[in-house]
């Protein structure tokens, strides 16, 4: 089955050109296209529940951009990549699954959304309660004072999966503090006191 | 308008004890206006008065332990007097930590003590880091927030701050308690006690629900009285 694509893209040349390069190679197929993200296109984006969104950080104003990952997966959890034409700040194009450019290949396009699905599989969404090694990788980090930024930096994710990970670790412990996840991994031996103090 | 449960349990007619008898958690309340026991049969207005209480102030924070989710009227917000609501503040303040917490780190103490040090020191640091900041943050109201209040009530002005400020930076000091209550419930090495963990656990849910109650006060009560009083400057 194909994945279903939805494109937030407010230029429809460049929504029509994405359109076709993802419904020519099969794989993919663009289940709808907005052309910004007010609140009854936010049902909409819910409705079509994609797999993966592709979207023109443009649509959402300065002060909002930084947040622009965390806005859209309250309505999807679809994997999010921007696509940019010209130069974009890179920091804040960190937030995303993967970052298309409107010169970028077809093939390379696909290559680039079929590794934003891979990553976001990889992203536990379990409803387990144990820690995955990875979570558990995580909090260790977090248990030593780390920052998000220092946490995706050591292991290439994206600052927003980091997140994810640390909301699903704190869904699963039950342990919301930093002081509070410390003493979590020091009582399951995760890390030695000694490391901390 | 007030509720049905608010006029049916909370009149100033009814007897004091009849009312401690319907919700016990309000024994705290009544400790904390620095009303002492012993009132047979008088009724909360009585009683209130004797001690220079307003019983509608009494009544009003009594409400917020009794009925959850209470939220205060406009009327009720008028007529309450907020030098009793900071007295009640202060009182309960000085409960939490003199005694909530003592009796917390009594139980603790004996909860831990078959431990091995290395996991007996994680704990009571995290511990003492949470005593610390609960009386940080019970101190900025004391030496900051209360005094406005009373300058406020005084002279209707108090230039050097303002309520909103404090209602903006009104941190949330339940979490570390919430992690706590999580590692003793879940992750405590077998060799705890059961009796001890359970001990231990009452404090903490107790400590936790009265601070949620106390927090409703301040926001809900204290905050719009003050608010009200800074705008008729």
């Amino acid at each position: 089955m194909s994945k279903r694509v939805l494109l937030i893209i407010p230029s429809a040349i460049v929504a029509r050109g994405v359109e076709h390069i993802f419904n020519d190679l099969g794989e993919f197929e663009v289940c709808g296209i907005l052309t910004d993200l007010s609140s009854s296109r936010e049902a909409q984006l819910r409705n079509l529940d994609p797999d993966v969104v592709v979207v023109d950080p443009s649509i959402f104003d300065h002060a909002s951009r930084g947040n622009a990952r965390a806005a859209l997966s309250e309505h999807t959890s679809a994997a999010v990549l921007a696509i940019v034409g010209s130069l974009w700040d890179e920091e804040s194009l960190k937030q995303y699954d993967g970052v298309l450019s409107l010169y970028d290949a077809p093939t390379t396009i696909i290559r680039k959304v079929r590794t934003a699905l891979e990553d976001r599989s990889e992203t536990p969404r379990s409803e387990g309660e144990e820690l995955s090694a990875r979570e558990k990788e995580i909090l260790v980090c977090v248990a030593k004072g780390m920052l998000n930024k220092e946490i995706a930096d050591l292991y290439n994710l994206s600052i927003y999966t980091v997140i994810t990970h640390r909301k699903n670790i704190t869904r699963k412990t039950g342990i919301k503090t930093v002081a509070g996840l410390t003493v979590y991994a020091l009582l399951n031996n995760l890390i030695d006191i000694n490391t901390i103090e | 308008m007030a509720t049905t449960t608010e006029r049916h349990l909370l009149s100033p007619s009814m007897k004091m004890a009849d009312l401690m008898n319907q919700r016990f958690c309000l024994l705290g309340v009544l400790t904390r206006m620095g009303i002492p026991f012993g009132f047979g049969d008088e009724t909360v207005e009585e009683v209130c008065r004797k001690q220079g209480i307003d019983p509608e102030t009494f009544l009003l924070i009594s409400a917020v332990y009794a009925i959850d989710g209470y939220m205060p009227t406009k009327e009720k917000l008028e007529k309450a007097d907020l030098r009793d609501v900071l007295k009640y503040l202060r009182l309960s303040h000085a409960y939490y930590m003199d005694v909530a917490l003592q009796e917390l780190e009594m139980a603790l103490e004996n909860l831990i003590a078959p431990c091995g040090e290395k996991h007996k020191r994680i704990i009571w640091k995290f511990f003492a880091d949470y005593k610390d900041e609960l009386s940080k943050h019970f101190e900025y109201e004391e030496k900051t927030v209360f005094p406005h209040a009373e300058a406020v009530l005084r002279q209707g002005i108090d230039r050097n701050f303002t309520i909103g400020e404090y209602e903006e930076n009104h941190s949330n000091v339940e979490e570390k308690l919430e992690d706590l209550k999580n590692l003793v419930m879940k992750y405590l090495p077998p060799v705890c006690g059961q009796q001890d963990t359970y001990k231990a656990l009452f404090y903490i849910f107790s400590l936790e629900e009265d601070l949620e109650k106390h927090t409703v006060v301040e926001d809900e009560i204290l905050v719009p009285i003050v608010n009200r009083l800074e705008n008729h400057e």
